[in-house]
């Protein structure tokens, strides 16, 4: 039955991989990239992925697509017909695709619990895990406090992209009120009053991810942009410069580097105690309560990053959008 | 994984080459994840009666690239925004011929 279920998701997903090479509409790409992202968090929910399942559907079905459809607001909708032949881009597909094919012919069998991945490593954090560290969810214990320094490092790539964003595109200051159109759907019935309901009950799921992220699926990421996807309805529904005056972009780039600091001081906080960087066993008396309290910590400043970057994209690609259509 | 890298390579759209190299990446996360799965497991978080868990380790990977992934995504696609504003299209066969328009 399982089996089933995973031949169907993927017979869709090859469907929509394929259809998006053929397709001249722009708009119906994004869509269908939309799609094809939800299809893989469906599979990954059937590979027991969980967090990843969440992060992916978040992230690829809705930053990834908002970005997209605000870029192609700019840049117009259909594609024009290529010059040159296709055909050796096929020859150069074919050729990869047959090496990779052949590549994993020699792959052990698929879920067999004695693989060489099930080895050395993976044993050890499975089972060590509940006693070192105390927290259900081993992909929240891997990611926060034994490969702690990568998350850092991850969170450091986001912020990144943040100042990329902003040097690239820039953000409208509020005070242009004399220029605010009335955008967004605010004329709406049915979209206003529901965005009213929903959009704190957004925030409260995102506020309940981000915390519960130590016993179920869950973490900094998701909740980061589960809570930017929240104020991205609002703008989307009322209008950019509402939500521009609810949530200021100087704000935004006050919190992004805060979240990251945040992250970083826990780690010279446990150095200043006498251990190593990102030891949190220095953190309290306790080891284990040390690494409760530094998990919980660093979650939460990848949460603040993560929400105002993506928030600061958001405004940065809307503003471009508002000034494109105002000229 | 190939229709996402035959849409980087032949596509005259810049957007439609960013969405290929987006369906190219997942379906890279998607090998990995599958490598990491345990017939009979379940999901790696720690509860009663569960004594069977898939690799947590691939999962942490993947998260981490996710999120790089869309962070490269929004740093290109404002660059495709630049681009249109610089040259006035962003199609492969119309601003090859237009060095410095700026």
């Amino acid at each position: 039955m399982a089996v089933l279920i995973d031949l169907v998701l993927l017979a869709m997903l090859a469907l929509t991989a394929l259809r998006v090479i053929f397709l001249k509409d722009l708009f119906t790409v994004v869509m269908l990239f939309s799609i094809y992202s939800f299809l893989s968090a469906a599979i990954f929910v059937s590979l027991d992925a969980v967090d990843v399942a969440f992060t992916e559907a978040a992230v690829g079905a809705g930053i990834s697509t908002v970005l997209m459809l605000a870029t192609l607001a700019m840049t117009g909708r259909t594609e024009k017909e290529s010059e040159h032949s296709s055909l050796l881009p096929l020859i150069v597909v074919f050729v990869t695709g047959a090496a990779l094919v052949y590549g994993t012919l020699d792959m052990p069998p698929f879920g067999a619990p004695d693989n060489p991945i099930h080895e050395h490593v993976a044993p050890r954090y499975i089972e060590e895990s509940p006693k070192e560290v105390g927290l259900p969810n081993m992909v929240t214990s891997v990611l926060a406090s034994y490969r702690g320094f990568d998350t850092l490092g991850e969170t450091v790539v986001v912020f990144a992209a943040m100042i990329g964003v902003i040097t690239l595109l820039g953000v409208r200051r509020i005070g242009r009120q004399e220029e605010a159109e009335t955008t967004g759907f605010i004329a709406h019935e049915v979209l206003r009053t529901v965005a009213k309901l929903v959009i704190p009950l957004i925030v409260l799921f995102a506020l309940y991810v981000q915390f519960h992220g130590d016993f179920g699926p869950g973490g900094g990421f998701q909740a980061g942009v589960i809570a930017a996807a929240a104020i991205i309805l609002y703008a989307l529904v009322f209008g950019l410069s509402p939500a521009l005056q609810v949530v200021a972009p100087k704000f935004l780039m006050l919190l992004a580097p805060f979240g990251v600091l945040l992250y970083a001081s826990v780690g010279v906080y446990s150095m200043l105690q006498g251990g190593n960087f990102l030891d949190y066993n220095q953190l309290a008396a306790d080891p284990i309560a040390g690494q409760h309290y530094g998990i919980i910590i660093i979650e939460l400043g990848v949460g603040i990053t993560v929400f105002a970057v993506m928030l600061s994209i958001f405004y940065a690609f809307a503003s471009q959008v508002e000034g494109a259509n105002i000229k | 994984m190939m229709a996402g890298f035959y849409t980087v390579i032949s596509a005259n759209n810049l957007v439609k080459k960013v969405v290929g190299l987006n369906i190219f990446q997942t379906s890279v996360f998607m090998l990995y994840i599958s490598m990491g799965k345990v017939d009979g497991g379940t999901a790696p978080i720690v509860a009663d009666g569960v004594s069977l868990y898939s690799n947590p380790l691939p999962h942490v990977l993947i998260l981490t690239a996710i999120v790089v992934g869309v962070a490269t995504t929004a740093v290109g696609l404002s660059l495709i925004v630049r681009i249109k504003q610089a040259y006035g299209t962003v199609e492969e066969n119309e601003f090859q011929n237009k060095d410095d328009a700026i």
